[in-house]
């Protein structure tokens, strides 16, 4: 015999209290948060002199907040413009704290990124750095920062490793080298790095000269000239886009035809302004950095719904590690559950994400604070396009070498 | 090696032409008016904007902006000068820098939502075009903006000198007053400067836009550029822009060559101080003091 009842028994009371408590748990945690969506500050070079990266970042934050939100991740994020001036990214980072965001991301610039960081710091809000390669930025003790991009030594040694395997031969064979680079922080900074992993890795070819300019430079034809005169095999710039653009032209103007030009952690040549500012005389150009994984499915989806949203810009290492930040956000925020800075930190402490665009393995970051997982592979302009030339396994196209001389292109 | 002296020699004289058109047109509007236009870089800017324009969407050859800078930018200069300068030429300095400074910031505001921050650059032949001469190898488009530049500096000299404007012009720099009082149509007169002085800037910048890759703040380093040449060949002195300008040139060169490409702007404000320190005046000054 079966006893029907309605009663509130000791054992359903637990049993419905249980299955509550497992309902609150399994379902996302991200719509517990929709009632008050998570606030997100953005610091980014949105004017002045290195606004066109800042902007090409601020392409690639605002794809992932769409494409999140269409997932049902709602983020209401804010921008704030570092002026390109390395000391507003603290100015800008405390002004979108107090406006109650729980999280910053930012800032493209290394400098401004140290400056936002200490904002950061002081207010414990945590900050996840899109671009910025500083050594010191995970070096000097920060506990709020999570960086998921590369220090600049790394880039250049990940880098180097590369071109050292290219194959020799057929015309490719170079004894000699001269470096151009930008006296800033940053080419310094690579610059150095340069010639530690140089020296490390006994590279058989012969740095003959060392030539720096200034960033605001407008005319660099002495600097090519100089470079000319020392006949060296291999043209290796450090630059940013402008001056890289400045420093093909010159080259293609003098007639200077190294066997090969490769900027080691160099941006700027993958640069749709330059290729198309350059046309047949931007291929060929080789460059190591950070980059996109063309071969998986969310990249795929990303260069897609890029296509749509901004038909005529390039998806590169900018836009690509901006929505890389806000992806590090959202993961963080379903697992915290909560908006509340703190939550955030500790759920960002745990992060572990195997399927993002950017090449490279999982996204997670050590005690410092720093993703270790990223790859950088080869590139080289072919067809006024960037192409992986490097590693073998990742490689779109082999590299071709040596460069076609400025005269024979077609 | 001599074929690099050469050529670094060549190119600081030809870029020094190209500086000496952009610190005349600051020069003429300071020698007229008393006036600092700290938005002169701007208008150098624009004449490039006008320059990639007019390449990538009307087809048109780089040289065809020339005169389209020329012509936009006096128009510009002219109605600015009549609607707003003019009430400012009698203002304290002060009161004026405001404007200009103003003007300079709508200015790169206004380009860089027009054109975006992206380095904009014009992919046509001549932008790599070049001269052989025996072993030297002469940019083409540099030789073309320095020959321009010095025949416009030339024309602009021999009109101010002899044409009947241009006397009434230097009339009123001298003595404003007395200008009135022989009737000189003064407002009009700063106009015409205004617009010249534009001119001078946008025509510079229509020039070199097949040399140099446009953004929008590329301004205050011509601004500042303008400024050292124009202290160090004098005060509302055309020939002193132009020999400013080439020592401003071939020293830059000099220095990227001898001492480090780092160091071009270290002989610039070296000239600089020195002539401050030697000639106060600048090396060629007109010799005018405060109206």
């Amino acid at each position: 015999m079966t006893k029907q009842t309605s009663e509130i028994t000791r054992r359903r009371l637990i049993a419905t209290g249980v299955s509550t408590l497992a309902l609150g748990v399994a379902s996302p945690a991200v719509l517990r948060a929709q009632s008050a969506p998570l606030k997100v500050g953005v610091v980014l070079p949105l004017s002045g002199v290195i606004s066109f990266p800042g902007i090409a970042t601020r392409r690639g934050t605002e794809l992932a907040v769409k494409m999140f939100a269409d997932q049902g991740v709602k983020l209401d994020v804010s921008f704030a413009d570092t002026e390109s001036k390395p000391e507003n990214g603290r100015v800008a980072a405390e002004k979108l704290i107090r406006d109650g965001a729980g999280v910053i991301v930012g800032a493209w610039d290394s400098g401004a990124t140290i400056s936002a960081a200490q904002a950061c710091e002081a207010a414990k809000v945590p900050l996840v750095v899109n671009v910025g390669s500083a050594p010191q930025i995970t070096e000097q003790g920060f506990t709020e920062v999570f960086r998921n991009f590369p220090p600049a030594t790394e880039i250049v040694g990940k880098g180097l490793a590369l071109f050292k395997a290219l194959p020799r031969g057929n015309g490719f064979d170079p004894k000699t080298a001269v470096i151009m680079h930008v006296n800033d922080t940053f080419g310094e900074a690579v610059m150095g790095g340069v010639k530690a992993v140089w020296a490390k890795m006994n590279i058989d070819i012969k740095i003959v000269d060392v030539i720096s300019y200034d960033l605001r430079a407008r005319d660099l034809s002495v600097e090519v000239a100089k470079a000319k005169a020392t006949g060296a095999d291999l043209v290796c710039p450090i630059t940013r886009v402008n001056d890289a653009i400045l420093i093909v032209r010159e080259m293609v103007k003098q007639d200077y035809n190294p066997m090969a030009i490769y900027g080691p952690s160099s941006p700027g040549p993958y640069e749709k302004a330059f290729t198309d500012a350059l046309g047949k005389y931007s291929n060929d150009y080789m460059t190591s950095v950070p980059w996109y994984d063309p071969s998986r499915a969310i990249t795929k989806d990303v260069l897609a719904r890029w296509a749509k949203e901004f038909p005529g810009n390039r998806f590169e290492l900018n836009s690509g590690f901006g929505w890389e930040g806000i992806q590090v956000v959202v993961d963080a925020l379903k697992r915290a559950g909560s908006t509340k800075p703190a939550d955030l930190h500790a759920a960002l402490k745990a992060t572990n994400i195997a399927d993002h665009p950017m090449a490279g393995g999982p996204i997670t970051f050590d005690a410092k604070g720093q993703n270790v997982n990223i790859a950088v592979p080869l590139l080289q302009n072919q067809g006024q396009e960037p192409v992986v030339i490097a590693p073998t396994a990742a490689a779109q196209a082999k590299p071709h070498l040596p460069m076609t001389p400025w005269s024979k292109r077609a | 090696m001599t074929q690099l002296y050469i050529s670094v020699v060549v190119n600081g004289l030809m870029i020094g032409a190209i500086y000496a058109l952009v610190a005349v047109g600051l020069n003429i509007i300071f020698g007229v008016m008393r006036v600092v236009n700290f938005a002169h870089g701007e208008m150098v800017v624009i004449g490039m904007y006008i320059g990639y324009a007019l390449w990538k969407y009307a087809g048109l050859p780089p040289a065809a902006a020339v005169p389209v800078a020329m012509v936009t930018m006096f128009a510009a200069g002219y109605i600015f000068q009549r609607l707003l300068g003019n009430d400012f030429v009698d203002k304290p300095q002060h009161v004026q820098f405001v404007l200009y400074i103003g003007l300079a910031l709508a200015i790169t505001g206004l380009n860089a939502m027009i054109f975006g921050p992206d380095p904009r650059g014009i992919e046509a032949a001549a932008s790599f075009a070049v001269y052989t001469i025996g072993p030297v190898r002469i940019d083409a488009s540099r030789l073309h903006a320095a020959l321009a530049a010095l025949m416009l500096i030339a024309a602009l000299w021999a009109w101010l000198r002899f044409s009947l404007t241009g006397k009434a012009m230097h009339a009123a720099a001298e003595n404003i007053v007395g200008g009135r009082a022989i009737g000189l149509r003064i407002p009009h007169l700063f106009a015409l400067t205004s617009g010249i002085g534009m001119a001078c800037a946008g025509t510079a910048g229509a020039l070199i836009a097949p040399l140099y890759d446009t953004t929008p703040y590329l301004a205050g380093e011509f601004t500042l550029t303008a400024f050292i040449i124009v202290i160090i060949g004098g005060l509302a002195s055309l020939p002193g822009a132009l020999l400013g300008g080439l020592l401003i040139g071939v020293s830059e060169a000099i220095a990227a060559l001898f001492i480090d490409p780092s160091a071009k702007s270290l002989l610039s404000y070296g000239l600089l101080i020195l002539v401050l320190l030697l000639r106060p005046n600048g090396l060629m000054a007109a010799g005018r003091g405060p109206r």
